[in-house]
């Protein structure tokens, strides 16, 4: 039988050469191997607020810490207030793009989740989410490589690939990804003289195996792979509109490269703008905007794939939250707890998970934070078994024994 | 063996006159077998590699001409070396120097109903950019600033100082793109950084700490005294507070780092101690003020020291003093200097006498450059072309390995081409600044970004960056392929190319594509130069210094 691999490192060149594109073949392959799960990771870097994001009016002590920056409560018919989730909760009105994704139970909300590790710096908090071993800064790899790694071996040298300048840290290991700011752009421009490209390649496929070669071998594969799978032509379908910014673009190409059939099945992209020490606003503002973008990129995605969503689930994250009472600059401050959104595949979704700790004065983490109450290696442990189907998820995270109790997220 | 160094020394600066020397002499010189690289000259290009852009052509000679020694001490006191080139380049650029409140005239920011408009989407920024003449724009505030740097790491001569000042813009670093930051940008970097870049770590640590663009970059100018209501104006009323991003990041990020023992208490004491830093009329005049009236004026506790209650600005001032002398922050340091100048993992022995520098010389950072590049961990075989070269090091290496120069245009084009491999200049979003290890930089798209800058830069495709690639290879040497790829070898890849690298090359010398054959196939015709210069550039070995 012709594995995806042969077939890949076989006869893809050779198809590639003739200018065929054997997309169809490559979905045959993947058929055949049975359809592939895909994670799609969204990291929200500078910690987002998870108390706007997902507003806890039901809260009595919500609304007392933050008298400029507190969303309001949701009421009937008016819907630039916040979107009413479970009579507890509620989005932030910026984020109502979303609602569909909730009504039809593929979107939950994890809440008071992070880290059990208490830095407030953000580069120590992201390293430790990526890792996934807070507190211990010496881990080599990332958590979302392991999870691949623990996955049946498959020849796709876009296992995973991160859209941006830098491979993140959770993707760093052994497995090989691919970073990437643009599909479109993904090849060697050799001008008038073509021979530059296969000159480039033999010069990687040489020497040693250290970073540098490895990587350039990993490269020429992925831009054949790309090449031949057509992925820069694919459109959005189903009249998605992604947004202009860098999310939304990152979402369309993951898009493309999963339409693509190219092998994905761990895919990252991340957005910053979120630290939001000044002006951080309320319904509108600076946080709004941020979160239009969020809430749109996301819609997008989940509409541009459509059917295919039965296979992709999305996770959000960030590696803290913020100050439950907002700052002198109607801002907020480094934090503890925030909220994750999970949507698609099998999520349970249309309900809000995990323990509320609280907002009053003696519930709060030092005074001053949301508690964490679900462990993130809980939630992402719970991703990567039951919708990717890694075996032992506790084993992604060395030095954790796993969760008490599973959330539950997926039927 | 001095001898032979001196005509190994003799080629490269016959090399390095290009044209005048005779072609045919210095191709049969440098197409023999590649001369075995003396242990000097490979000292020597291991030190250009790190203290400066990357070596030029006849560079390996100047040294060798004076020494390493008192290279060394020239490179520490630039001031006495004179740069003709940069100061003409760098002169056409009006921006430069101009103090931050003309800045904000010469380059006005949109009007408050445009940004408005751009942020709730009615115009888009093109649109809003559009509405303003050209040499008005504010972009071309951060565009003059990213052709100088380019301008100046290709041509100065004062190479380090130029390293020096990327290394603390990205210790210090503040994001061109963050609201007023960009109009206080030129004059950060031109009078915050560059004078104390070679200077004392307490005058960085001071000159930052207080320059507007840092103070809005980390929101201190909006740190108050907790119990602070606004006593007049339409803010009237409102409660203000504390903000601790400033204080959190100058002892994690500036100074000890973010294991040198701080703890939350600290962060708020620190922030405590320097409310009140705040900026006269950010969008007119951008100038430093301390406002008594909104400063906290009890007692703080830094690291279990008391700064007494009533001290005023002075209170800021003495945080950093403690700071700043805390044996945290002389290991924070070193181990970030011996990291950009020796190796990814800085060698602990060299990182411990680096701290004790600091320490013994009060924060001079002369005296810890030499500590660092006289060590014997400098030198040792582990360090030899151990460091990936960021995308800017990359880009600047290769101009200066061609010997070519950049005007502002070109200048220009180098910081695009960065960016597009992952380093934009002056736009790091977080304060940590670009990171300095191989992992940040080496993926499949980065990697490709720095193939095609090979192939644009060597086909001359960069506006306004001259490289002579005709004069690197006489036309009638092109019928001799292996000797045209040792000569670029030569010029790009001083010291030793890696075998491998080099046998591909040579097999690439068989495609019809790279060498033409006369018209009876019975000789090689003609050698495409540039595509064997972009795979030069291109290839691994290249990509480290």
């Amino acid at each position: 039988m012709v594995t995806r691999r042969t077939f890949v490192k076989g006869g893809a060149c050779a198809l590639v050469a003739l200018g065929s594109a054997p997309r169809f073949l490559l979905r045959a392959a993947a058929a055949a191997e049975g359809q592939r799960k895909v994670l799609v990771a969204i990291f929200q870097r500078g910690a987002v607020d998870g108390l706007s994001m997902v507003a806890p009016y039901g809260d009595r002590s919500y609304a007392t810490g933050r008298p400029g920056i507190a969303i309001q409560a949701p009421r009937r018919g008016e819907s630039e207030r916040s979107v009413d989730l479970d009579g507890f909760f509620a989005l932030h009105p910026a984020l109502a793009p979303l609602m569909p994704l909730w009504e039809n139970r593929s979107l939950a909300v994890v809440h008071a989740c992070g880290s059990p590790d208490t830095t407030r710096s953000h580069f120590d908090a992201q390293d430790y989410m990526e890792t996934g071993t807070p507190g211990v800064k010496s881990t080599p790899d990332g958590w979302l490589a392991r999870a691949v790694k623990a996955l049946p071996a498959r020849g796709s040298a876009f296992r995973a690939v991160a859209l941006g300048p830098s491979l993140p840290r959770c993707l760093r290991g052994e497995i090989g990804a691919v970073a990437m700011q643009n599909v479109a752009d993904f090849d060697v421009r050799p001008g008038p003289n073509a021979a530059a490209r296969q000159g480039f390649e033999s010069m990687y496929e040489q020497g040693v195996r250290d970073l540098l070669y490895g990587t350039g071998r990993e490269t020429f594969e992925a831009v054949k792979l790309l090449k031949s799978a057509g992925v820069a032509r694919i459109a959005p379908q189903n009249g998605a509109e992604y947004p202009n910014g860098r999310l939304g673009q990152s979402l369309r190409q993951i898009a493309q490269l999963i339409r693509g059939d190219v092998g994905v099945e761990v895919a990252f992209a991340d957005v910053g703008g979120w630290d939001t020490h000044v002006g951080q606003g309320n319904e509108k503002g600076q946080l709004a905007n941020r979160l239009t973008d969020l809430g749109a990129a996301i819609a997008a995605f989940s509409r541009d794939l459509g059917d295919r969503m039965a296979d992709v689930v999305v996770l959000t994250m960030s590696e803290f939250g913020r100050t439950v009472a907002e700052n002198g600059n109607r801002g907020t401050d480094h934090g503890h707890a925030t909220a994750m959104l999970v949507l698609g595949g099998n999520v349970h979704g249309g309900k809000v998970y995990g323990r509320w700790p609280g907002l009053a004065r003696e519930q709060l983490f030092e005074g001053r934070d949301v508690a964490v109450t679900t462990d993130f290696r809980a939630l992402f442990g719970e991703v990567a078994s039951r919708h990717l189907g890694v075996a032992s998820a506790a084993s992604l995270f060395p030095g954790w024994r796993g969760p008490q109790a599973p959330l539950g997220l997926f039927a | 063996m001095r001898r032979f160094a001196l005509v190994v020394g003799l080629i490269a600066v016959a090399v390095g006159a290009g044209r005048m020397a005779r072609p045919d002499l210095v191709g049969a010189e440098v197409a023999a077998p590649a001369p075995a690289t003396t242990e000097e000259t490979r000292k020597i290009l291991h030190l250009l590699s790190r203290a400066t852009y990357g070596p030029r052509p006849g560079d390996v000679a100047r040294v060798q001409a004076i020494g390493v020694r008192a290279w060394l001490e020239q490179q520490l006191d630039p001031r006495r070396l004179d740069d003709p080139v940069v100061a003409k380049e760098v002169a056409t650029l009006t921006s430069l120097t101009l103090p931050i409140d003309a800045m904000l005239k010469e380059y006005p920011r949109p009007a408050r109903d445009v940004r408005e408009k751009v942020a709730s989407g009615q115009m888009t920024r093109q649109q809003a950019m559009e509405a303003y003449p050209p040499q008005k724009r504010p972009y071309r505030i951060v565009a003059e600033l990213q052709a100088a740097k380019a301008v100046r790491a290709v041509s100065s001569e004062r190479q380090l100082e130029e390293v020096m000042v990327d290394f603390w813009f990205n210790h210090f670093n503040v994001n061109a793109p963050k609201g007023v930051v960009k109009w206080y940008l030129t004059a950060y970097e031109r009078d915050a950084i560059r004078p104390h870049a070679l200077g004392r770590f307490r005058d960085l640590v001071r000159a930052t700490s207080r320059h507007p663009a840092m103070l809005f970059y980390l929101d201190n100018y909006l740190s108050v005294r907790p119990d602070f209501t606004m006593p007049f104006g339409p803010q009237r009323g409102k409660k203000m507070g504390l903000n601790e991003n400033y204080a959190r990041e100058l002892m994690e990020l500036h100074t000890l780092g973010v294991d040198g023992g701080y703890t939350q208490q600290d962060v708020t004491e620190v922030a405590r101690a320097f409310t009140g830093w705040g900026i006269e009329r950010p969008q007119a005049d951008g100038r430093f003020v301390f406002r008594g009236q909104v400063h906290d004026r009890g007692e703080k506790l830094v690291l279990g020291q008391r700064i007494p209650a009533g001290g005023g600005q002075d209170d800021g001032e003495r945080v950093m003093d403690i700071l700043v002398r805390h044996p945290s922050t002389a290991r924070f340091v070193a181990a970030k200097l011996v990291r950009r100048f020796v190796a990814d993992d800085a060698p602990a022995s060299l990182v411990d006498r680096v701290a004790t520098t600091y320490l013994r010389t009060d924060g001079d950072v002369k005296a810890m450059l030499r500590t660092i590049l006289t060590a014997e961990e400098f030198y040792a075989n582990a360090a030899y072309r151990a460091k990936i070269k960021r995308p800017f090091e990359f880009v600047v290496s290769a101009v200066r390995a061609l010997d070519g120069t950049v005007d502002a245009r070109g200048g220009v084009a180098l910081a695009r081409a960065a960016g597009a491999i992952g380093e934009k200049l002056y736009e790091c979003e977080p304060p940590t600044g670009y990171p300095d290890r191989a992992e940040a930089w080496v993926n499949p798209g980065a990697l490709l970004a720095r193939m095609n800058f090979g192939l644009a830069l060597a086909s001359r495709r960069l506006d306004g960056v001259r490289v002579d690639v005709g004069a690197l290879v006489p036309p009638g040497d092109r019928e001799q392929p292996a000797m045209v790829m040792d000569r670029l070898l030569a010029r790009v890849l001083p010291g030793e190319p890696a075998a491998a690298t080099r046998q591909v090359l040579l097999a690439q010398l068989d495609d019809p594509q790279i060498v033409r054959k006369t018209p009876d196939d019975r000789g090689p015709a003609d050698t495409d130069v540039a595509t064997l210069l972009a795979l030069v550039i291109g290839s691994p070995d290249f990509q480290r210094r």
